[in-house]
């Protein structure tokens, strides 16, 4: 009785209050790593040949000689009002700049994730349908493979192996999305390529092992017994409630994937949220990395309490 | 039967038209240029900030200064097509062009350079490079096309500096924009600035001067060079300039369709010392280390071969460069007995703060093996570029040892600033700079700076290693691009395609 009358609304209500006040808590952390990490913006924009009072003049046209709290509450109540400020470096407001990086990691990872579901599941399942036969050795020898090799290397190989000897995708770059759908699309696929396989590797892996335990349940067993077939009992018993743990999985890898398109991006020359977080962090464009750093931050704790809610979705035990 | 005839006569006319919309191809020259750079500018304003790939962009393509650094490092006529000295160094009255306009119309005088020059030397400016100008105590426009700077103190050098992308010449309505929207007076104008990818420049039609021959050019960001090669090879980009991975040359050098261009910049890498502190304050110890080190060697392993081995804080590419490399070679033996001379005799050990960069990571690694067999300890520590390297060794002089490229234009005169992270004071040094301030023609310049490259070269407040290469790389048929690079640059103005 107790149980139900707080059920799920208020559960993911609690939760979400929980995800605002981690995120205010990981915005402070962000802005005081960013004030602790050694490296002035306006020494770096002005170089070494710079006099002290240009750097002076530089510090207060930027605002950093501004106390930490000030800047810190500067920065709070900016974001929340949808002002994320100036990049130092490129004197554009950072919402903009986002906002254009977004337009490339954003397809990059859901073309990624799309990649990595549409290889493992099936290969997963199919796995397990037939243990140590010869399509569970070939999905345990990608998982391996998968899982061992960093993915901006395979992003390399694919670059060395694919675009340059046969030419069908470009080796690097983005033309922009105004270019077309097709040739964006053709100079994302191979760095979703390289994302979406230790992605795949490792979700093959999770199918597999749902699967194989599930078999064994009492309500497959009698899915059988009432005459179904075993692809009917796999496909509609089995396999929706192997999803759970790979969904789990997924929203798990979120933050692996996040850390993965930094590098891809960069090995792949795409202007995406990667790229400009690797950028503007050597570059002490600090503004910019503390809104990045925050982006993927909510990024990850959303897709997590969104992973939440989908198991009310999915598993109809948590639906009540 | 009917059939078949359809498709003969597709097929001829498809060859037919492919014959006539392929034939242009042909006959005329390609007039877009991609080139692709390493670093991203940070904003296109040079008179901003210091990063010198917003020169790399902007710089005589885009702004164009009073007068120029040429390939060769000499000075030219630009915006002022005459100048004269007074006697006592301390007037320069320069000519200015007639008929320049800006690429938002608006005409450039002595006025508009008047502002130019008062604003880089304004309170609270931020223009990176302002000390080099301070020597200038006011600026007079006696009649629209004249200029006349008045020096507190000779200072030969400023036309060198005048020539540099802090001193380019800048719209007063556009300051506040030039950052995201330069507006300059060259031969192309600023066409569009995807950030994070590329920046689009195209020709200017109402150009003052003659007009490039290319129509469009493309700046290219790839950091990785091993994805810059592959962009070049793939044909996504014509041109890599200055291409920073020498140990991927090769595969260039032996295809046809491209060319490699071996050539100096004006960055000298070198091992600075914290002259101020013992074993460095004593030159002994000094020149024995820099005995230690058989600089082409460094050069063949860290550089593929690419670069030239110095002995002074002056580059092939600088005008009056002399080749000082005899005046401490290697020679591990008379080294070590130098700095047993210096009390040394049982060894020594520091520790080098090296910035996390290719070039100054394998470097630092083939130093600490030869010093090693010469029975000096090197501890190699990590130290992340810019932002650390700056705060701890340049701004702190937290070091005992750092090695870093100098990439400012003739920039020997670090080493008579007081206070400069080498801590290296020299008296005759100093001198020799004043000296060369108080030029009056460009022999005696030069050769101010000739005594000036042999001081150190005998005092070593640095160990000097080598000049850094300009490896460009490009297809095959593209001409007039530079092959030395005195000034960070990646002037296109006469670059075009062969027929």
């Amino acid at each position: 009785m107790h149980q139900r009358a707080r059920g799920a609304p208020a559960r993911l209500a609690r939760r979400f209050g929980f995800l605002v006040a981690s995120l205010v808590g990981v915005s402070f952390v962000i802005f005081a790593v960013m004030a602790a990490v050694p490296g002035d913006p306006a020494e770096i924009m002005l170089g070494t040949s710079a006099a002290p009072d240009t750097l002076a003049a530089l510090r207060h046209q930027l605002g950093l000689d501004q106390p930490f709290l000030l800047r810190y509450f500067d920065w709070l109540s900016g974001v929340l009002t949808g002002d994320l400020g100036n990049s130092y470096t490129y004197s554009t407001p950072v919402g903009t700049l986002i906002g254009e990086r977004l337009a490339v990691t954003l397809p990059l990872a859901g073309l990624a994730i799309l990649l990595s579901l549409a290889v493992s599941v099936p290969l997963g399942v199919l796995a397990a349908a037939r243990p140590n036969g010869p399509v569970d050795l070939l999905a345990a020898l990608f998982a391996q493979i998968g899982i061992a090799v960093p993915n901006f290397w395979i992003g390399l190989l694919l670059i060395l192996g694919v675009a340059l000897t046969f030419g069908w995708f470009p080796a690097g770059g983005f033309p922009g999305w105004e270019a077309g759908i097709l040739p964006a699309l053709n100079a994302l696929a191979l760095p979703a390529i390289a994302l979406a396989i230790p992605q795949a590797a490792v979700l093959t892996r999770v199918t597999r092992t749902a699967v194989i335990e599930l078999t064994d349940e009492d309500f497959v067993r009698t899915a059988r017994a009432k005459g179904g077939t075993p692809a009917y009992a796999l496909w509609r018993h089995v396999v929706p409630n192997a999803l759970i743990p790979v969904v789990t999985m997924l929203g798990l890898q979120i933050s692996v994937l996040v850390a993965g398109t930094v590098l891809v991006e960069n090995v792949f020359a795409l202007p995406g949220m990667g790229t400009l977080a690797y950028q503007a962090l050597a570059q002490r464009d600090l503004i910019v990395v503390q809104n990045v750093a925050l982006f993927f931050a909510a990024i990850v704790m959303g897709l997590n309490f969104a992973v939440d809610a989908l198991y009310a979705v999915i598993d109809p035990r948590l639906r009540r | 039967m009917n059939k078949r005839f359809g498709a003969r006569a597709l097929l001829a006319a498809s060859v037919f038209t492919g014959l006539i919309a392929g034939a242009p191809a042909f006959a005329e020259a390609k007039t877009d240029l991609v080139l692709a750079m390493s670093t991203e500018p940070t904003g296109l304003d040079p008179t901003a900030a210091a990063p010198v790939a917003i020169g790399q962009v902007v710089w005589q393509n885009v702004f164009e200064g009073l007068v120029a650094i040429n390939e060769d490092g000499g000075i030219v006529p630009q915006l002022a097509s005459a100048w004269t000295v007074s006697d006592d160094g301390l007037t320069y009255t320069f000519d200015l062009q007639d008929g320049v306009t800006f690429h938002n119309g608006k005409a450039f005088d002595a006025e508009t350079a008047k502002f130019a020059i008062d604003r880089i030397l304004a309170e609270g400016s931020v223009n990176p490079q302002k000390a080099l100008y301070s020597a200038i105590e006011s600026v007079e426009t006696p009649d629209a096309d004249t200029l006349v700077l008045h020096l507190s103190r000779p200072a030969f050098d400023l036309l060198y500096w005048l020539g540099f992308p802090a001193a380019v010449m800048v719209e007063p309505t556009s300051v506040e924009t030039n950052a995201t929207d330069p507006v300059g007076t060259g031969p192309f104008a600023f066409a569009e600035w995807r950030k994070g990818n590329e920046v689009k420049l195209s020709a200017w039609p109402d150009y003052w001067g003659d007009k490039p021959a290319l129509e469009n050019v493309t700046f290219r960001f790839i950091a990785d060079p091993q994805a810059q090669a592959a962009a070049l090879n793939s044909g996504g980009v014509d041109a890599i300039p200055e291409f920073t991975a020498p140990e991927l040359v090769s595969q260039f050098e032996t295809k046809d369709a491209f060319e490699v261009v071996p050539g100096t910049t004006g960055m000298e890498v070198v091992a600075g010392m914290n002259n101020a502190e013992p074993p460095f304050d004593d030159v002994r110890v000094r020149r024995a280390l820099m005995m230690m080190l058989d600089r082409q060697a460094i050069v063949e392993a860290a550089n593929s071969g690419f670069g030239t081995p110095i002995g002074s804080h002056f580059s092939p590419s600088d005008a009056g460069y002399e080749d000082l490399t005899g005046v401490l070679p290697y020679d591990p033996e008379k080294a070590k007995a130098l700095l047993a001379e210096a009390g040394y005799g049982d060894g020594l050990s520091f520790t080098m703060k090296v910035p996390n960069r290719t070039y100054a990571e394998r470097a630092a690694e083939i130093m600490q093996a030869y010093l090693a067999q010469s029975g000096v300890t090197m501890t190699i520590e990590s130290s992340e570029f810019p932002a650390t390297w700056i705060k701890d060794v340049f701004k702190d002089t937290n070091y005992d040892m750092t090695i870093i490229g100098h990439a400012e234009p003739l920039d020997i005169g670090i080493y008579a600033r007081h206070p400069y992270y080498f801590n290296y004071d020299n008296p005759a040094f100093d001198a020799t700079m004043t000296e060369i301030a108080n030029a009056t023609d460009e022999d005696a310049r030069l050769e101010g700076y000739r005594k000036a490259q042999e001081i150190l070269a005998e005092d070593v407040p640095a160990l000097f290693l080598y000049a850094w290469p300009k490896i460009g790389i490009w297809k095959a048929g593209l001409e007039g691009m530079w092959n030395n690079e005195p000034v960070p640059s990646n002037d296109v103005t006469d670059a075009r395609w062969s027929e």
